[in-house]
């Protein structure tokens, strides 16, 4: 067997917190081999981007490598100088960063920068050639208008595949890849995972591949170590991690990730409890204050690393008994809500044709020649129709609009034109009009859970203002209201005088939660409520979201880039893309064919977390066009990967589709009859192109 | 190729919330943890003492001239001497503290009242109101303070108040600008959008969601308006056009002290010392103030 390319030896690594150093990865070791995609996983806290930052000998002023060593090559790499490492940096070892933007320089030309680091004994014509090749490996086409481009020009996956293009192009020993994509699409990350996993295997060279993703992992690694507050807690081939995990945290994690199609059979498990602190870690196992496995061993003495079985070590004393499968709880089986579905409920809110476009700003030059400002069409004729109880999931990429319709909805943006009626009462455009009853029924969660509380207001104030303005509660009655809400939303009353700097991301949007639950809202709108969330935070959120739905009665609009997500909440889901609803249907029917092609490409593009599932995802071409220069006809058409099966494929560029309805209700925006969607997409039909080759545009 | 903002932070947030202690306390101890700010912090506070206690720590009064003790250097009698009206300078000094806070202090706190206000409902107003009120408010700003302040008071003539009004009109524009720029980057953020959705009045939303986050810069600028109030008061005392004799003005008693600098040079020194160390003190506790407030979020 060769050697690994890369060691960690019981590697601990700490930060300065004022006098105390606190250790946030302790004791960690793994290896690994050439050619290897080597999977980091763990939730935030969990210390995997700083084992990363120590791979690459490259941490703060504020961090150290307290013990144990990192070799690269059998080369000893933790004790060489800043003058040493530059060679390093450059030779063996590259870094991959979540944010390309960042890493760009963004006053040089896109060709300058990648030259920058080649050999510099290569001519210009040389140099120019190697760039060039460099792009075409990473397919992107148009590489010689891209070498003229600024980085700002280009899209995020774009960026990307040049911060791609540099690292391999010295053919590194290792790249540490850290978070790659998860700024980006989903369509766009399927993309960019797909390039990876092809050009390692053309290549020699490793991967320390860290993310938070279990779907990502199983799609793209060989191996994974799961990290859990600083320790290595399992380290396993990735197919037997998913079969069978031996450590009760990974398994917790797996239950926790929603999966497609899945709402109504079995219910996410959140984990209790949170990530212990650094400074105030359990003394014996890291896990143990919330394992469902635990005993009295746990809390007493700290397991060894084992060596479970070939090729695989965990860090648990009860690893026996995962591995019998017979002591961990099994997930409920939740009991199938689908009342929405079956009776004929009150309609709750109806969108009519709502119609959203912005005015882009003239330059002075074109407000003297009198041009017209241009328009961007952000929502385009969007119908919608939510009924009591009913969860409405509103899917599409960034730039899609869906978040424009939850805002037009609520009138913190004032729609152009369309019709928005609750309750069978008309709303009028703007926010400051509506009535305080309007106000009452109608509320909304934000994404950002940092932003949607008042930093200087403490969790009372924030829920007392809802239940005294809208609820009509008085000030006695408010404050009594106030413990209800937070048990509703599964928090302890003595969380009254918090300040949100006192709460996790979890617990703030808790509160953002409550708060909405206030006024008891007819309808609720969710705007990327749990995207910011990790995965065990995000499935409780779910899970609350569900449990409030059947003691309320509310309705919501769900809106995520998650379809996974989406379909875990959702009784219907309609698919959005460029301000136009492509596809509607109760979810199971979006689920199942026929698609219309761009959910098909969604959906084969969401990482599914079983790494034996051989699929091969639809690579859409490009990006999502720009809303101000609309396509004409389909407005998919420029990417569809269907088109060119039709026997008229400019039907689609001139002529807008027909919406396609089936018997039971699903309703696709297309040119192409759903029985021939069906039977292309039942065959498996696979574009004649090879997805994955296709280049980016 | 590393990003630096990418350096995670460890965790620390005690599980168990201690409780806090007032805000002003936690800021005066940040403001005694470094020396710099130490030091301005206690001229300030002894220079604030002087000026509420003037009058009974002065041993003779402002305006009385002792009999037979003009042009006297400092001695234990007279601390800083006597001037060339025999007139105690220690005195002069110790009550004219009173004088500068009431003009600089009350002129500080009317341009940043009056700046709040503005800034506040302008600039979260948008449109053309926050155009016009901030294109003049930079009108304003583009003449240098001085020159406007000698324009204002050559039409209303000199007296107290219309160093007041001067003062007010300087530095209500400056104030409003740093208002203004709190406003901006906090209105867009979630938890105002949730108390619209509320249906929470724009008077409610700008003085409990928005004056919080407005306060701490809004506390330096105070402090630093205030040094700058110092300096412009005891200037225009000094050109003539401020506070009038024979009141214990500091600039005014540069001035005058001027034409007998070679018999009572400590008539000048002590006045304009008195001047300098106010100034430095207030501008070392507006830079620790800063610091203690940027840490605090």
């Amino acid at each position: 067997m060769t050697s690994p390319v890369l060691q960690i030896e019981n590697v601990t690594v700490s930060y300065r917190q004022g006098k105390r150093w606190l250790d946030a990865v302790r004791n960690v070791s793994l290896s690994i081999a050439p050619g290897e995609i080597y999977g980091l996983v763990g939730e935030s806290g969990s210390g995997k981007t700083t084992l990363a930052l120590a791979v690459m000998h490259y941490l703060g002023e504020n961090g150290q490598l307290r013990e144990g060593s990192i070799l690269l090559h059998d080369r000893q790499i933790s004790s060489l100088s800043r003058e040493e490492m530059q060679e390093v940096w450059r030779d063996d070892l590259r870094l991959i960063p979540q944010n390309p933007l960042a890493s760009l320089n963004p006053s040089l030309r896109i060709g300058e920068q990648i030259a920058e680091g080649l050999d510099p004994s290569f001519s210009k014509e040389q140099a120019h050639a190697r760039v060039l090749e460099l792009l075409t490996m990473v397919r992107l086409a148009d590489a010689e208008r891209i070498v003229d481009s600024y980085p700002h020009q280009l899209s995020g996956g774009q960026q990307q595949r040049i911060l791609i293009a540099m690292a391999l192009s010295g053919e590194p020993a290792l790249l540490v890849m850290d978070e790659p994509t998860t700024n980006l699409d989903v369509t766009t990350e399927a993309a960019i995972l797909e390039l990876v996993r092809e050009l390692i295997a053309q290549s020699s060279t490793s991967v320390l591949y860290v993310t938070h993703n279990l779907g990502v992992v199983a799609q793209l690694c060989n191996r994974v170590a799961v990290l859990y507050a600083g320790e290595l807690v399992e380290d396993s081939p990735v197919v037997d991690l998913f079969q069978r995990p031996l450590h009760p945290y990974t398994r917790a994690l797996l239950d926790s990730v929603p999966r497609l199609g899945e709402k109504a059979e079995i219910q996410l498990q959140p984990i209790p409890g949170r990530i212990p602190e650094l400074g105030n870690l359990p003394t014996a196992c890291v896990f143990e204050p919330r394992c469902p496995l635990a005993i009295e061993i746990c809390a007493r003495e700290r397991p060894p690393l084992e060596n479970a079985l070939p090729g695989r070590q965990v860090r648990c004393h009860r690893w026996q008994d995962m591995l019998s499968g017979n002591e961990y709880p099994e997930p409920e089986v939740a009991d199938s809500n689908s009342v929405a579905g079956l009776v004929p409920n009150e309609m709750v809110l109806d969108v009519v044709d709502l119609q959203k476009s912005y005015e882009v700003d003239r330059n002075p030059l074109q407000v003297l020649l009198g041009q017209p400002s241009k328009k961007v069409q952000a929502v385009n004729g969007i119908d919608l129709q939510i009924r009591r109880r009913e969860t409405v999931g509103l899917v599409g990429e960034s730039g899609s609009g869906k978040s424009t319709v939850a805002r037009c909805i609520i009138g913190l943006v004032e729609r152009n034109g369309g019709d928005v009626s609750l309750l069978d009462i008309a709303l009028p455009t703007k926010l400051s009009e509506r009535d305080e009853a309007t106000l009452r029924h109608l509320q909304m969660v934000l994404q950002s859970p940092d932003e949607a509380l008042n930093p200087y207001l403490s969790v009372g104030e924030v829920l007392r203002r809802p239940l005294m303005r809208l609820a009509g509660a008085t000030r006695a009655e408010a404050d009594e209201r106030v413990a209800s809400l937070l048990a509703a939303v599964k928090l302890s009353p003595t969380y009254v005088d918090r300040l949100p700097d006192q709460l996790s991301g979890g617990e703030k949007q808790r509160v953002a939660i409550a708060r909405a639950f206030a006024s008891q809202p007819d309808l609720l709108l969710l705007d990327e409520s749990v995207s910011g969330l990790d995965v065990s935070v995000q499935a409780a959120i779910l899970n609350l979201l569900n449990e409030l739905q059947e003691e309320n009665g509310s309705a919501y609009l769900f809106i995520s880039h998650d379809l996974a997500v989406v379909s875990y909440l959702a009784d219907t889901i309609a698919v959005v893309y460029l301000g136009h609803l492509m596809e509607m249907g109760r979810t199971a029917q979006v689920l199942a064919p026929p698609y219309h092609p761009y959910t098909e490409a969604l959906l084969s593009a969401v990482p599914v977390l079983d790494p034996t599932a051989n699929r091969e995802p639809i690579v859409l071409e490009g990006d999502i066009p720009s809303p101000v220069d609309m396509p004409s006809g389909c407005p998919f058409h420029t990417r569809c990967h269907r088109r060119p099966f039709l026997p008229d494929p400019d039907i689609c560029v001139h002529e807008t589709p027909p919406w396609r309805v089936d018997d039971e209700g699903l309703r696709i925006f297309c040119h192409i009859p759903l029985d021939q969607l069906h039977q292309m997409q039942h065959q498996g039909m696979q574009p004649v192109l090879n997805s994955a080759l296709k280049p980016e545009v | 190729m590393i990003n630096q903002e990418q350096m995670p932070v460890p965790i620390l947030s005690a599980e168990v919330v201690a409780p806090r202690s007032p805000r002003w306390v936690v800021v005066l101890r940040s403001l005694y943890s470094r020396p710099t700010s130490a030091i301005g912090t206690t001229i300030l506070f002894i220079f604030l003492l002087m000026a509420l206690a003037g009058p009974w720590i002065a041993p003779y009064s402002s305006t009385e001239q002792i009999s037979g003790a003009a042009r006297q250097s400092p001695s234990a009698e007279h601390l800083f001497g006597t001037d060339h009206l025999g007139r105690d300078v220690f005195s002069r000094v110790v009550i004219g503290a009173r004088d500068i806070f009431a003009l600089a202090g009350v002129g500080t706190l009317l341009a940043v009242l009056l700046g709040t206000v503005t800034g506040l409902m302008g600039s979260y107003a948008g449109g053309w109101w926050e155009e016009i009120l901030f294109r003049v408010f930079d009108s304003l700003l583009a003449l240098p303070a001085l020159l406007l302040a000698l324009l204002l008071l050559g039409t209303v003539g000199p007296s107290r108040n219309s160093v007041l009004i001067v003062l007010v009109i300087v530095y209500t524009p400056i104030v409003a600008r740093v208002v203004r720029s709190v406003v901006l980057d906090v209105k867009t953020k979630g938890f105002i959008e949730s108390a619209r959705m509320q249906g929470e009045r724009t008077s409610y939303i700008l003085s409990r969601e928005i004056l919080p986050a407005v306060l701490p810069a809004l506390a330096v600028e105070a402090a630093l308006r205030f040094s700058y109030a110092i300096f412009l008061v005891a200037s225009l005392g000094f050109l003539g056009v401020g506070v009038q004799p024979p009141s214990p003005d500091w600039g005014l008693m540069v001035k005058e002290a001027r034409n007998y600098l070679a018999l009572t040079p400590w008539a000048l020194y002590f006045p304009a010392g008195a001047i300098s160390l106010l100034v430095i003190g207030v501008n070392l506790m507006a830079d620790g103030l800063k610091r203690a407030l940027q840490t605090e979020q």
